[in-house]
């Protein structure tokens, strides 16, 4: 029988750029699920001193989908619910980027009622992300209750979501020119209701985590991201809002009618965990206050422009942007004049996101590696693609 | 680190499970929200607007007949492929009519559909089918509760289901 050597075993791709040696203290870490079919696989290389990181490389393509072969493949209104899927916890915001692109292609004008009904719903799926994140989170480091109390509000979401789209996640709700139905009459009532039920739960979650000892010594200056790496890297949405550049597609280049509304892009400049945590918890007062203007101004009229039964944009390309729970969202058609997309390009902010990762990591403890990762509100899906 | 830091940030932690625990004791004495699911069930006006599997409009004058004009619309409007509809194929001119052979829709002078079927592991319950049929014979149904061993289980033949329901409401009507 022959001796087990340690040296022997060989790894992937990835970790073979991590050599153990030359001092005992080095230690390669593989970090991540250990099986491909759950989800949110994210494996990350780590080479470590004793409990601090020298080098972290997240390795990708667990969860690849080929979403962009794919729309090639199908008409362009065949891939809208691949929108829900490749971000599944905002799909809204990927409908809108891709029906935007789309739209501004062939020149749609998108009736008022279904741009408000579109501000609507992408709101309401943002605040549902939001709190999933911070159960999430929470749960990263290692608290448990406060993903049940986010999970008790995301549920009034998505009650209300189900009834105007009829799913409770991966919504595909949204068609070139309007929005795939109208909303139920209660819409806006039940709009309204949540969102005064949300603000009088969030001095709730400020006692129970927000101020919490344990909370603000995992987050306080862990993981500073200073503006300019976050600028070189392309970190969008909650990340750089958090490093002190209120930056928001919603405002810098409003789409839609988010230029009807007035509300107050929050941001803060520590650059830290906690600053990226008090960044998403502030937008869910934004997200509410964009809420309560849209269904009090829902005009009547109708959902959806005159578009023909098959999508036949002319000659050409278009990029449309849309602010998603993570960030910039963007979404570039080309077209060949024929009834499929004859490119479409996905420009997903946790991938920039993510980047930034290394740099973050570096010298860190293990530990708040952890809390770094969480605090960029990474979803693989979208990464991956 | 002097006495009052080490008093301090005593005090801080103790204030900090104080306030989690008040939450946490707040939480306990409100009903609960969870649904136990197989003793309880989601109540009814929350599943009239879920979306399970599509499923055939019978008509007005009689519902165990489709609305479906067979025209294979929702077929090649499906971004997964789901929906199989097959018709009689027209004998052609000259032939002699053998047994009935089955192609799929549209054919020929077949106005109603011989065979309408669902894939529903494939479904991504986008409402493309839905929304392109010209007479409006496809609808969700409101069943969440599938489940099933057996992948074949979920290839759903509509007709059938039609007829079976229209049988239960003309019993259920009496
Ligand atoms: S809902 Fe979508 S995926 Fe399902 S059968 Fe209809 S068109 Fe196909
Ligand atoms: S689109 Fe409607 S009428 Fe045409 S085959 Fe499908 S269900 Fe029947």
């Amino acid at each position: 029988m022959q001796a087990f050597d340690p040296t022997a075993l060989r790894g992937d791709l990835a970790s073979a750029r991590f050599e153990p040696g030359p001092t005992d203290d080095k230690l390669i870490l593989s970090m991540g699920p250990q099986h491909p079919s759950t989800h949110g696989v994210l494996r990350i290389m780590l080479e470590l001193d004793g409990e601090y990181i020298l080098r972290a490389e997240p390795v990708l393509g667990y969860i690849h989908r080929m979403h962009e072969w794919m729309a090639e493949q199908k008409t362009y209104m065949q891939f809208m619910p691949n929108m829900g899927r490749v971000d599944y916890l905002h799909a809204m915001a990927w409908n809108w980027a891709y029906a935007g692109a789309v739209e501004r292609l062939m020149g749609v004008e998108v009736p008022k009622r279904a741009e408000y009904i579109r501000v609507a719903v992408t709101e309401l799926n943002r605040i549902s992300s939001h709190l999933l994140w911070w159960g999430a989170y929470l749960l990263d480091l290692g608290a448990f209750t406060p993903i049940m109390y986010a999970f008790d509000d995301r549920e009034i979401i998505l009650d209300i979501l189900q009834a105007v789209t009829g799913s409770r996640l991966t919504y595909s709700y949204f068609t070139i020119g309007g929005v795939y139905g109208d909303v139920p009459a209660d819409f806006a009532s039940r709009c309204l209701a949540f969102t005064r039920h949300l603000r009088s739960r969030l001095p709730m979650y400020r006692d129970l985590v927000t101020d919490n000892v344990i909370l603000r010594g995992r987050c306080e200056d862990i993981g500073v991201m200073d503006v300019e790496l976050a600028r070189r890297y392309g970190a969008t949405g909650p990340c750089i809002r958090g490093s002190g550049a209120p930056v928001d597609t919603r405002r810098a280049e409003p789409y839609g009618v988010y230029n009807r509304f007035d509300f107050r892009i929050p941001a803060y400049t520590e650059g830290d965990a906690m600053a990226r945590y008090m960044v998403r918890m502030d937008e869910l007062v934004t997200s509410c206050d964009i809420i309560d203007q849209a269904v009090q101004g829902l005009p009547e009229g109708p959902i959806q422009a005159k578009v023909g039964k098959t999508v036949k944009p002319p000659k050409g390309e278009a990029c449309y942007a849309v602010e998603g729970a993570r960030g910039k969202i963007i979404i570039h058609v080309r077209s060949d004049g024929g009834p499929k997309p004859y490119r479409v390009k996905l420009r997903a902010p946790g991938f920039s996101n993510l980047s930034v990762f290394c740099d973050l990591a570096r010298g860190t403890l293990l530990a708040d590696a952890v809390s770094i990762l969480g605090s960029l509100d990474l979803v693989i899906p979208e990464i991956d693609r | 680190m002097s006495v009052s830091q080490l008093i301090e940030e005593a005090y801080t932690g103790l204030k900090s499970l104080v306030i989690g625990l008040g939450v946490t004791g707040k939480a306990l004495t409100q009903p609960g929200v969870t649904v136990l699911y197989p003793m309880e069930e989601v109540e009814r006006d929350n599943l009239v607007t879920y979306r399970g599997h599509v499923e055939l409009i019978g008509k007005d004058e009689d519902p165990a007949v489709p609305r479906c004009v067979a025209c294979g619309a929702c077929v090649k409007a499906c971004p997964s492929n789901c929906i199989t509809i097959l018709c009689p194929v027209a004998a052609k001119e000259g032939e002699e009519a053998g047994p009935v052979k089955m192609g799929p829709a549209p054919q020929k002078g077949s106005k109603t559909p011989g065979e309408f079927i669902v894939d529903f592991s494939l479904c991504s319950l986008c409402g493309q089918c839905a929304k392109t049929c010209p007479v409006d014979s496809l609808q969700f149904s409101d069943n969440p509760y599938m489940v099933s061993f057996d992948r074949k289980d979920f290839r759903i033949d509509l007709l059938a289901r039609l007829r079976r329901m229209a049988r239960d409401e003309a019993v259920a009507g009496e």
